[in-house]
């Protein structure tokens, strides 16, 4: 270790630990530019990189050298499935799964049709963010519009496009590291996003919303101070 | 994973959880290749691995309805072969999952020389990575395969997310230690 420039025991700055991540294309869009700028701004750190990158190649070639099991796992499962006992569809469950089953499958077109289709889709946004969203706080932790609303962090508000579909809303979500925490205002149909954990600089968030207002799902966007 | 596998996803747990074989089939023919991957990195046995999917599925098949959607569905599927492939690990005699791991950074008989010589640099890495204790093996395929985030991953191996970091960090310093040891340096990983 004796080419190494930091000592064994110190651990890098946080820039550094999320390199992996940032090679992954699995970090949110701010820390992705924190990593990107310090990577601009520092050799050595690039040339670091490239060795995590090298590393990500070969761990990606690695595991798709290991095959896929044979049919055995599949008979051996339905063999399993088919000595369970019967079960008996759960009604509340199934009618939020048909719902949201149905608003996946609703296009643009079909949504575009009339005003009483956008208007339709708005309330069912409603109710499907809602039962989908407002409660994917994540894998660590299950929030609730209540629990979240007095919660610290920064928020935006939005309004959906009439015309997207949940799927591109769920990715609107996901790529924006968002929660629904609120919504929709009666009317407005706006919807309260947490856009980050911790509090944010007017300057972050108004980028955040930026960002944001140049989605094709989004409305309308502004900061919530 | 996309926003619209996410979504399909969860309409497949929902019909699954009314009973639907037709949306288990599917469910399972999206993902078990992946699962199955991540298990046997774990378990370092195909048949083993072939038992555990078909066991981790068993559990989807019975746990559906219990689903809230507090993490993608892949992520839920990994962190349920993680615990099968643990619970596996833990039967296993101790002197044989050493041998295993022996196995794995085989040939270390020439010196770092002639291996250079005889691998290239990528043959090397892939040996290493294959070399790394169960736990840095995790958390590398994790991140760099499945492509999970600092969140996700925390959820599926249950670990804080600044320890997700730092075990990244220590699985790649190992990683560079390994290399070295094979004549390939690297410098601060």
């Amino acid at each position: 270790m004796n080419a190494m420039k930091k000592p064994t025991d110190e651990l890098p700055n946080d820039v550094e630990l999320l390199l992996p991540w940032h090679a992954a294309g699995t970090l949110n869009r701010r820390d992705a530019a924190r990593v990107e700028q310090a990577l601009a701004n520092d050799n050595e750190l690039a040339a670091r990189y490239e060795r995590v990158r090298e590393e990500l190649g070969e761990a990606i070639r690695l595991n798709e050298s290991l095959g896929a099991p044979s049919a055995r796992a599949m008979e051996s499962l339905f063999a399993k499935i088919d000595a369970e006992p019967a079960r008996q569809p759960k009604s509340s469950f199934n009618l939020a799964a048909r719902f949201a089953e149905w608003l996946a499958g609703l296009t643009p077109r079909t949504l575009a049709y009339g005003a009483t289709a956008a208007a339709l889709a708005i309330v069912l946004q409603a109710g499907v963010l809602t039962g989908l969203f407002v409660k994917q706080g994540g894998v660590g932790g299950y929030t609730t519009a209540s629990m979240t609303q007095s919660a610290p962090g920064a928020f935006v508000s939005v309004r959906f496009k009439p015309q997207a579909s949940a799927a591109e809303i769920g990715k609107f979500l996901s790529d924006n590291k968002a929660i629904v925490v609120d919504g929709p205002v009666a009317g407005s149909g706006m919807f309260k996003l947490r856009v980050s954990e911790r509090g944010l600089s007017e300057q972050d968030l108004d980028a955040v919303v930026k960002t944001m207002s140049a989605s094709p799902v989004i409305g309308f966007a502004a900061a919530v101070h | 994973m996309s926003a619209n596998a996410a979504t399909s996803d969860e309409v497949l747990i929902g019909r699954i959880a009314n009973g639907d074989r037709l949306a288990m089939q599917v469910l399972f023919a999206r993902h078990h290749v992946r699962v199955f991957r991540f298990v046997v990195r774990l378990v370092r046995n195909e048949a083993t691995a072939e038992d555990l999917i078909s066991e981790v599925f068993l559990d989807v098949w019975r746990q559906a309805g219990k689903f809230e959607g507090r993490s993608a569905v892949s992520t839920w599927l990994l962190a349920i072969a993680r615990f099968k492939a643990l619970s596996t690990l833990r039967r296993k005699p101790e002197h044989e999952l050493d041998e295993e791991t022996a196995e794995a950074i085989e040939d270390n008989s020439d010196t770092p020389d002639v291996t250079l010589e005889k691998k290239d640099k990528s043959d090397a890495i892939r040996k290493c990575l294959s070399g790394l204790s169960a736990e840095h093996r995790e958390i590398i395929d994790l991140v760099y395969y499945h492509e999970k985030s600092v969140e996700e991953v925390a959820g599926i191996v249950g670990i804080p997310e600044a320890t997700v970091k730092t075990r990244m960090f220590y699985a790649r310093k190992k990683l560079a230690e390994l290399l070295k040891a094979q004549g390939i340096e690297r410098g601060w990983p």
